[in-house]
Formats: structure tokens, sequence, C-alpha cells
């Protein structure tokens, strides 16, 4: 099998001590360590990809698609928005960044 | 009779309803375009034949009389939308010749020969057909990584038939559904037509010609880009 994305890791909200920003995810790329490299990534859309019990449009295959906006933190975590926000169960769950919009 | 303004000012400068509240609630596409005056034909004339011995036998006069009455209000004629959107940039990293990784979409991860930008700023690119199976055919920019890699082109001897138009899907002309038609089931597809077959061809012919005079390249055009493990896209030098 081919792939044509990076592979992510939910880290959580974006959060204070005691607030969480649900409309603001943090994500780990693969490979990623450091600010300079997350420039690439930016803008890039990132999918959420899960299984659910119903089936729809004959699939039980769901996404949830978003964009990375910006680095968070110094150390190659990224923020992104998703269409709608993820689930507390997608936490530690792996997501897609695909190569998309392409800048190169 | 012209009743009053349905907006009013909360404070100064501060509407109740905002320009499109407004539009929502005129339901203007519910309306016939009333009192829209019918425009006037060209001024044309007519020769008529007068009766009576002093009175020149023939006149002309106006084809269509004038209104007797104008419309004692100015019809308000609808702002005319002037925005349109932009043609896309080309990225710096692609000229005619480069070979492209397409990012998305049914030919995702092929490599394909970039051709030239059309019209509507998408990239005319072709596998080419013969060699990774990936036809003439539009992209966005923005599915697309540009390699170094180049294929040395000429250009100019790509078809001028190649254009957006080109690729328009034909309209099928809309039949009534009849009850044969609906029991027939699927309709077989028709195969390309000639036409596009050939420029496939010619244009293919073009391309293979630079690419194999360079080792390896056919080969290189024909392999599908991936991802492995450890592999992270930032660091790959394309």
């Amino acid at each position: 099998m081919s792939r044509l994305y990076a592979k992510g890791r939910v880290l959580g909200f974006k959060r204070a001590k005691r607030n969480q920003r649900p409309d603001i995810s943090l994500v780990q790329i693969e490979g990623v360590k450091t600010l300079a490299d997350t420039e690439f990534y930016l803008g890039k859309r990132i999918a959420f990809v899960y299984r659910a019990k119903r089936e729809v449009n004959g699939s039980k295959i769901r996404c949830i698609w978003g964009r990375i906006t910006r680095a968070h933190g110094g150390s190659g975590a990224v923020k992104a928005r998703f269409r709608n926000n993820l689930p507390a169960k997608s936490f530690g769950a792996s997501v897609r960044v695909m190569m998309y919009p392409s800048r190169v | 009779m012209v009743h009053k303004p349905r907006n009013s000012l909360l404070t100064a400068g501060v509407n109740k309803y905002s320009r499109s509240q407004v539009v929502a609630k005129r339901v203007l596409y519910k309306r016939k375009p009333a009192g829209a005056v019918a425009v006037c034909p060209a001024a044309a004339n007519k020769t008529v034949e007068v009766k009576g011995a002093k009175n020149g036998g023939s006149r002309v006069i106006a084809a269509a009389k004038a209104p007797r009455f104008y419309a004692a209000e100015d019809v308000a004629l609808p702002k005319k939308n002037r925005k349109h959107a932009g043609v896309a940039k080309l990225r710096s990293t692609i000229v005619p010749g480069t070979v492209l990784i397409l990012l998305a979409g049914r030919y995702r991860g092929k490599r394909v020969v970039f051709l030239k930008q059309l019209e509507s700023g998408l990239l005319l690119v072709s596998g080419p057909f013969k060699v990774n199976g990936v036809p003439l055919k539009r992209v966005n920019q923005a599915y697309v990584i540009a390699t170094s890699t180049k294929v040395e082109l000429d250009a100019s001897k790509i078809d001028a038939q190649l254009n957006d138009a080109y690729f328009a899907r034909p309209k099928a002309a809309k039949k009534a559904a009849t009850e044969e038609a609906f029991f027939e089931g699927e309709k077989k597809k028709e195969p390309l037509a000639e036409n596009k077959v050939a420029l496939q061809k010619a244009t293919d012919k073009v391309i293979l010609e630079a690419v194999n005079k360079v080792e390896h390249l056919r080969q290189y055009l024909s392999a599908k880009f991936s991802l492995s493990k450890g592999q992270a896209p930032h660091a790959l030098q394309f």
C-alpha cells in the first residue's frame, strides 16, 4: 500500500491549566521535531479517520477533515482546526496529514 | 404605492437589518421582474398608404407606437457583479516539462509531465498515457508536487487544441424518461472519441521523444511515488 500522507498523533486540545479549547487540537507529526520543520505543514489538510458502528453512505469508515493552522511551541507540534471538533476519543489516535495543498 | 422602508436605524449608523437580511425579506426570487420596461426595438419605420387625393399617397411612420405613458419612477436595475476569480499564478518551480507528482484523486502517487498552464489556471499534464496510464488531464497546482526532474520539452509542439474547452463535458441532451430506457439498465460507456485518442497519441509522441533521450527517465515516470516508514515529507528534496 502506498502512503501519500504523513502520520500525526492527536495530543489533545489546546488548553490552559483548567480550561480547554476544543476548537483547536494539538497534533504531533511523525519526524517533525523543530519549529522550523512545521513550516512545511502549515495549511495542509488533515484527516481523522475512524470506524463507527452504523453505515453511512455504504461505509462504516468516517472522516473528520481539518487544516493545520500554526505551530505549537518549539518542538514540532502543530495546532489544527477541524470542521467538527475532534471527539475526546481521538486523543492519542493517529491522523493523516495530507501533502496538499502543496507549495513545493 | 410605495411603502415605508423596511429597514430602520437602531442607532446612528447601525441598521436594524443587514443588507442581506433586507434582500431575503424582499423575497425577490418569488416575484416576477415587475416594472421591467419593455425595451423599445430600434425605431423602425414603415410606409403606409394614405387615402385621399391630397395626401400624397403614402407616408413614412414609426413601426411601433411610442408608449403613451412612462413609468413615473425609475426602475432600479440590479447591480452587475464585477467580481470574478483570478487565475492562479504558476508556482516558480513548475515550468513546461517539469515532472510533477499527483497528490490526490484517482491518479495520486503518479508522476506526470507538465505541459502548460491553461487559461483557467489549471495545469495540463500527461502521464504520458503509454508510460503510466495517466491521460491528458487538468490538475490544480495545489494537488501537485513539483520535482526537480525536467523533461526537455519543446512546448511549442503541444497542440493548441488542448484548452479548457477541450476538457469540457459534452452536454447530454435531456430525454424524457421512457419506460424502455428505464428498464434497459445501465448504458454502456461510450468509447473515447477518436480525435481525442489521436491527440493523446500525438502529444505523448512529443513527450516520449524527449523522455527516451534520457536514461531511466521512462522508468522514473512509470514508478509511483509514496512515503515509506520514517520518511517525513518536509525533509524530502523533491
